[in-house]
């Protein structure tokens, strides 16, 4: 169910290594998670984004949660579509539901993310309660 | 969290057979949603939804004097309803300040049943019961009642499959003893939703029959499972008040736009003088609606700013479905609080536009 081609956060976060523009979105669980998305707020292009920091929001009908740059780098372009149809996360969240693309500034940070099986087992001890 | 702590209705087990997502809700393990919030929401505005709300309280009270002690504790005015009759109404302290929002029902002349806010319940026995100095009995009456509403313009087609009464014959905030099911049931048209539609009061080992009639028999409508995500968002629309929010220990009827609950000549009750002081000097604040006109959603606890400066704050907030708008309502200092008043929501320490409007933000056609 998660892309073997992806790489995870335990804050739910996705990046898609791509030569000059990586793309990062929130997983699939998120979007369980949080339910119906009516609202996502996303840094503007340019910004300098650090790993683990804040660099957005998503709302679903019931709450907000921050978003955390999974790496660090300069966000290149926003998921235009998601200002109008942010309901694509629910969709689609490891491919239409993208959010950034984002050109890399620590390639390494890469390395120390999840691979989908180590994702999906965290997620599984998520969903028991530890 | 564990989930042994919490308090359940009798439905616990179905809800979570069913798949639904389970909240904490003020102690209790609930429902949030089932198949979405959203698509229950527009179940139950187009068609019907069932929701499980056996966490509210019920309290009973009777004996020769339980119409002056109903009318005692309580804001509305209770010598104005026949039996069969609901009204929605005020427990208030001294201070005028809610102890809770509730609903009376006359059963009879010397019985009445009210229905309370769940995480309330045993704080408003207390009060009702402390306030008792005459010839009346109040009974915590919760363990004895699951509640059901079905609500959504198909819910009257929906339950009369169910009952023996004609439940056409009985209006809005009205009431009959009669059965759903084959189950004995008090049902009532009240609801939490600006939609037509019922809830239901009956014995709790029988809830799981009743809860598969009424999606049985709500079928052929697309009947949904309903959660308490989809019960917040349709209540806002509906500009209907939810205690914790919109009224708590330290706001008024009158500064909540509920003076249509107060009837400050009905006689003495707990909180009349404080509400007749705070009406001769005209209130300071008000529970104003607004919709945001800048990119974002004003939730609960959010500041709100007049002209860059405190003013208030947001007491329920979120996406409004059917209008596809980001509504709420908001404590603003009483010269603010007309329709059309530019007024600033701050989002994650950004002021965003939002304009005031008049309530409720969605009303019913059919």
């Amino acid at each position: 169910m998660y892309p073997e081609d992806l790489h995870y956060t335990k804050q739910h976060e996705w990046v898609r290594v791509v030569a000059g523009e990586s793309v990062v979105g929130i997983t699939d669980y998120a979007q369980q998670q949080l339910g119906d998305i009516v609202y996502v707020d996303l840094p503007r292009a340019g910004t300098a984004l650090e790993q683990g920091k804040v660099m957005g929001s998503v709302e679903s009908v019931k709450a907000v949660s921050d978003i955390y740059a999974p790496v660090s780098g300069e966000v290149i372009e926003i998921n235009d579509a998601l200002a109008t149809a942010p309901e694509k996360l629910n969709q689609s969240p490891h491919a239409d539901g993208w959010l950034i693309k984002i050109k890399l500034s620590a390639p390494d940070e890469i390395a120390g993310l999840l691979s989908a099986a180590d994702y999906e087992k965290y997620v599984a001890e998520e969903e028991t309660g530890h | 969290m564990a989930a042994e702590t919490l308090k359940t209705t009798a439905l616990h087990t179905v809800h979570r057979e069913m798949g639904a997502k389970m909240v904490d809700f003020g102690g209790w393990d609930m429902p949030l949603q089932y198949s979405g919030i959203l698509d229950e929401h527009r179940a139950v505005r187009s068609g019907v939804g069932l929701f499980d709300v056996s966490h509210m309280g019920e309290i009973e009270i009777h004996g020769p004097d339980a119409a002056a002690l109903t009318d005692y504790v309580t804001t509305n005015a209770v010598a104005k309803l026949q039996p069969g009759q609901a009204q929605y109404s005020g427990l208030l302290y001294e201070h005028g300040g809610f102890v809770d929002d509730i609903l009376v029902h006359k059963v009879a002349g010397d019985r009445y049943f009210l229905c309370v806010n769940a995480s309330n319940q045993e704080k408003d026995y207390e009060h009702i019961a402390h306030a008792s100095r005459l010839h009346a009995t109040v009974e915590f009456a919760s363990d004895r009642y699951s509640q059901l509403a079905i609500q959504g313009p198909r819910a009257i087609a929906t339950l009369q499959k169910l009952a023996t009464a004609d439940l056409a014959a009985f209006g809005y905030y009205h009431f009959v003893d009669d059965e759903i099911a084959t189950i004995p049931a008090r049902i009532a048209r009240t609801g939490y939703t600006g939609e037509d539609g019922f809830e239901i009061y009956f014995a709790p080992e029988n809830s799981e029959h009743v809860w598969n009639a009424i999606l049985d028999a709500g079928q052929e409508f697309d009947i949904k499972p309903c959660g308490l995500g989809a019960r917040n968002t349709l209540r806002l629309e509906a500009g209907m008040a939810l205690y914790g929010h919109d009224i708590h220990a330290t706001i008024t009827p009158l500064e909540a736009g509920l003076a249509w609950i107060v009837k400050l000549d009905k006689g003495d009750f707990i909180g009349r003088a404080a509400l007749a002081r705070q009406k001769e000097h005209g209130v300071t604040r008000k529970l104003t609606g607004f919709e945001m006109t800048g990119r974002g959603i004003g939730r609960d606890d959010y500041e709100v700013y007049v002209d860059g400066q405190p003013a208030g704050w947001v007491s329920s907030g979120g996406p409004s479905p059917t209008l596809n708008k980001n509504i709420g309502m908001c404590y603003l200092p009483a010269g603010y609080s007309k329709p059309g008043q530019r007024i600033q929501i701050v989002i994650r320490n950004q002021p965003v536009e939002a304009v005031t409007v008049s309530t409720p933000f969605y009303k019913r056609t059919n």
